[in-house]
């Protein structure tokens, strides 16, 4: 499999390169794919290669001793899986499970570092990369602490919903739970209420968000 | 084709739960395996996912914003 040029342009780590210098690191790259359900991280393992999403959606998660999971975040292309442990030399945080077929682009530690060093801007890109990670995370500790139950699961909605042509993501009430910090009866209650109000439907394999403004003036008074 | 819940059959453990609360009948265990028929009665109640004592059954949905 060869990688595409262009896709190590998509990559925010990677896209303050020109053309030339994305051909010369081409080669430290490689290229793998994944089946729906594969682990392809664990928690406490050791990572000494980064793994980016080519195509497919990872999720990011940690399950408890008592197996409980919660998800950070859904991984899509472009973003890398494990920049942490990675770039502090630590274990796994958190697992990631391929949400349906993946096709990964992953690259040696030490083959990173050794870019690092040699172009500045791709290191600066990099500490935006991780800002926005930890922005990200700040946001998700917001939500669990202060946003109340049907506000977060509302959220979840509007963030992965898409036109329905193309890559829509496709969720579980089990997973839209695992996100909201929650059980999945209370998902399916929720869903329920909103149905109720005439804001979603709930059809056949499709939830169908039919007052979009609506939903986000319950995610505003939620918070 | 129709849309249908998912078995992971390395999940599985056969227990039959979801047979007994699936309402149309298209949930069945032929030789020792779960087994989905596709049907368009399944209208997606998702109860043979909430009753999956080890997460084999998923029903997912895709999430869109009416035009």
């Amino acid at each position: 499999m060869t990688i595409d040029v262009t896709f190590l342009k998509s990559i925010p780590y990677f896209s303050v390169m020109s053309p030339v210098e994305l051909e010369t690191i081409k080669p430290l790259f490689s290229e793998k794919s994944v089946q729906r359900g594969e682990v392809i991280l664990r928690e406490g393992e050791v990572s000494d290669t980064l793994f980016f999403v080519e195509a497919g959606a990872v999720k990011i998660f940690k399950t408890s001793a008592q197996g409980k999971e919660q998800i950070l975040s859904i991984a899509r292309p472009g973003e890398a899986l494990n920049d942490i442990p990675v770039f502090d030399s630590g274990t796994n945080p958190v697992n990631a499970q391929a949400l349906g077929p993946v096709i990964l682009v992953s690259i040696k530690q030490d083959k990173l570092q050794n870019i690092l060093r040699q172009y500045p801007n791709v290191a600066l890109n990099t500490n935006k990369v991780l800002a926005q990670r930890m922005r990200q995370l700040v946001t998700l500790v917001e939500d669990l602490s202060f946003r109340h139950v049907l506000g977060r699961v509302t959220k979840i909605l509007l963030t992965h919903a898409g036109d329905g042509v193309g890559n829509t993501d496709h969720l579980t009430q089990q997973e839209m739970a695992a996100m909201a910090g929650t059980a999945r009866e209370v998902v399916a209650r929720s869903l329920k209420s909103l149905e109720e109000q005439g804001l979603i439907r709930l059809e056949r394999h499709r939830i169908v968000i039919a007052d979009k403004k609506a939903l986000e003036e319950i995610v505003e008074d939620s918070g | 084709m129709v849309e249908m819940p998912e078995i992971n059959q390395d999940k599985c453990n056969q227990c039959g739960l979801c047979v007994t609360v699936c309402t149309c009948g298209a949930i069945v265990i032929e030789e020792e395996k779960v087994t989905i028929i596709e049907t368009e009665d399944c209208h997606w109640c998702t109860n043979c996912e909430a009753v999956c004592p080890t997460g084999a059954l998923t029903c997912s949905f895709e999430i869109i914003v009416e035009e």
